[in-house]
């Protein structure tokens, strides 16, 4: 063995046990120290790329996203069990945990199986099987976020994301306004409730417009202020208590509504003329 | 050391030793392929091509073919739909990070971890990971261009590693070191589709060919680490039980992935028995192959015979 240095010959000849020692501990600490650093490389980096982007939607059932990552092994068993190649497989690069499964709306969205079967295959919990009902799902919530190139918001009917919600009438409905434009015109507005929406992203997935969607579907943290516990609802105090804490409002006369019921200011047609020029019943609009 | 006289002079001209007194490259295994013929000192290695590519093979025929023998990755999958297997390690990473998991999980986790135990643990490196194909593939052409020497970290940083995976998990509450770990990504990989991860597949071919020889499995993969300290008591073990035939030719250390724990069984170093029961030991069977003298063989960490 005498050119041929091999990686097992390291046995030191000669050396006292307090060399030794002093040696291992020394060797110990460089290993532990390198060791360490690549370990904090790890942790800074998944901690820093840990902040879920706005249109990855994790599967329903999944925990809070700090506990899912814990909990979620990244096996894909829920991703190979959705009929509808709804769930993919974060790989490296797409700013989602490497190897956790998502969905995004606008590309194919959760068509909410009745058996749910992709929390069903989970083998950790990390989608949780408390959750029976798809109907309780709360993937994320639908947001009507572009009132400006929604048809519905410019007067015309388009109400595709209405017809294609699966809970239809809870987690979207139709509010009627009256349109200021034509004035003579309502706007049915898509309007989310948060209550009902599961967030499945078929609303988002329709809409259609060509490009982005004007409704999109957010993770619950981006699509929902924090709730102001410090404020006191009147209402809610009024029904709590069984009536007004304040007392009744009091009525003062207003000239010229005499006869209206207090607080209606609405005018009807040759009460009082609109300026000319002004938008309003009789403006002159034709359609 | 009297029992096993060196055979001096009989060392074939290609093995390591041989090669380093001519100053060529040297190709271990050549004696042995003349000895036994191509297939016999290729046996193990085969065997073990076959049980890395065929475990593969079960995971994607489901995707490719949609026959769906096995769902899922090497992290956890369901065989047939009823055998969940899990791997322990993550388990070992959920638990230090405070979750949980369900039945199936514990119960594939405690499926394989039992499995390993009996056989040796590092057989899930040598036998199953899909990175041994990597570090193999670039062991094999190190020792074709004849390159020499590198820059290796120590052995045991494996199990520092492996000690501060765990402390990470508790400390970030998630499974940190699964967003870098080359062992389950390249599989997941190769199964769902790889994203930038071939650049950290190809990192360690590198690393392992041009910087740190065996660098990866044998010194750094927290993941290997684990699998060791599973095996240190298990079944299945190497024997260099016709060590006194032994040559010195030095292939058998040339081509095992933990070389370190050749010796103590083969030149009895500090053990009288031929068995080498280091948990380091892949149980891979390289160097039963390339022995053109029979040394070695695989037995059971009972049988301390010796021929």
């Amino acid at each position: 063995m005498s050119k041929t240095q091999n990686t097992s010959a390291s046995a030191p000849a000669g050396t006292g046990p307090a060399k030794s020692r002093r040696r291992f501990l020394k060797d110990a600490a460089g290993v532990a120290g390198g060791a360490g650093l690549l370990a904090l490389g790890t942790g800074l980096y998944s901690r820093q790329a840990s902040a879920l982007p706005a249109t990855a939607i994790r599967p329903p059932g999944a925990l809070a996203e700090a506990d899912f990552l814990a909990a979620c092994v990244r096996c894909g068993l829920c991703v190979r069990d959705c009929p509808y190649d709804t769930l993919k497989l974060a790989v490296l690069g797409d700013s989602v945990a490497t190897g956790t499964p998502y969905f995004e709306a606008r590309r194919i969205p959760c068509e909410m199986c009745e058996d749910i079967p992709c929390v069903a295959a989970c083998p950790t919990g990390a989608l949780d099987r408390g959750l029976s009902e798809i109907g309780e799902a709360r993937m994320g919530l639908a947001v009507l976020i572009d009132q400006e190139n929604c048809l519905n918001f410019l007067g015309l009917r388009c109400d595709v994301c209405y017809r294609v919600c699966p809970v239809i009438d809870k987690a979207i409905t139709l509010e009627l306004v009256h349109n200021p434009r034509s004035d003579r015109h309502a706007m049915l507005l898509p309007t989310v409730h948060s209550d009902a929406c599961t967030g499945c992203g078929k609303c988002e997935r329709s809409c259609v417009l060509p490009g982005e969607s004007a409704i999109k579907v957010l993770p619950l943290r981006l699509a929902q202020g924090s709730k102001a516990e410090h404020y006191r609802r009147g209402w809610e105090e009024k029904a709590e208590a069984g009536g007004s804490l304040i007392g009744d409002q009091l009525e003062m006369p207003v000239r010229g509504l005499e006869g209206k019921a207090y607080g209606d200011t609405r005018v009807g047609p040759g009460e009082a003329p609109a300026a000319a020029g002004k938008p309003g019943i009789d403006s002159g609009w034709k359609p | 050391m009297s029992a096993h006289p060196p055979t001096r002079g009989a060392v074939p001209p290609t093995s390591v030793r041989g090669a380093a007194m001519r100053g060529v490259v040297a190709r271990p295994g050549a004696e042995a392929i003349e000895a036994k013929g191509w297939w016999i000192a290729h046996k193990w290695l085969l065997l073990r091509r076959v049980s890395q590519l065929g475990i593969l093979a079960l995971f994607m025929v489901g995707p490719w073919f949609g026959w769906w023998v096995v769902k899922g990755n090497l992290a956890s999958s369901l065989t047939l739909g009823v055998l969940p297997l899990t791997d322990p390690f993550l388990i070992a990473q959920q638990a230090a990070a405070g979750h949980w998991p369900y039945r199936e999980a514990l119960v594939g986790g405690g499926i394989v971890l039992a499995f390993y135990l009996l056989l040796g643990g590092r057989m899930f490196c040598a036998w199953v990971c899909p990175v041994n194909l990597v570090t193999d593939a670039a062991a094999w052409l190190r020792r074709r261009l004849g390159l020499k020497g590198g820059k290796v970290p120590s052995a045991n940083t494996r199990y520092w590693l492996l000690g501060f995976v765990l402390v990470l998990a508790a400390m970030t509450g998630s499974l940190a070191w699964e967003w870098v770990n080359p062992v389950s990504m390249f599989h997941r990989g190769l199964i769902f589709g790889f994203g930038l991860s071939w650049g950290i597949v190809g990192g360690i071919f590198f690393y392992d060919l041009l910087i740190a020889p065996r660098g990866w499995c044998g010194h750094l993969c927290p993941q290997g680490a684990f699998y060791g300290l599973i095996g240190k008591s298990a079944m299945l073990r190497v024997s260099a039980n016709r060590r006194s035939t032994c040559n010195d030719c030095m292939d058998c250390f040339a081509v095992c992935p933990e070389p370190q724990v050749i010796r103590p069984a083969l030149k009895g170093v500090g053990q009288d028995h031929p068995l080498i029961l280091d948990g380091d030991c892949t149980t891979c069977g390289r160097c039963i192959d390339v022995c053109g003298k029979d040394v070695f063989r695989i037995s059971t960490r009972f049988d301390r015979s010796e021929s």
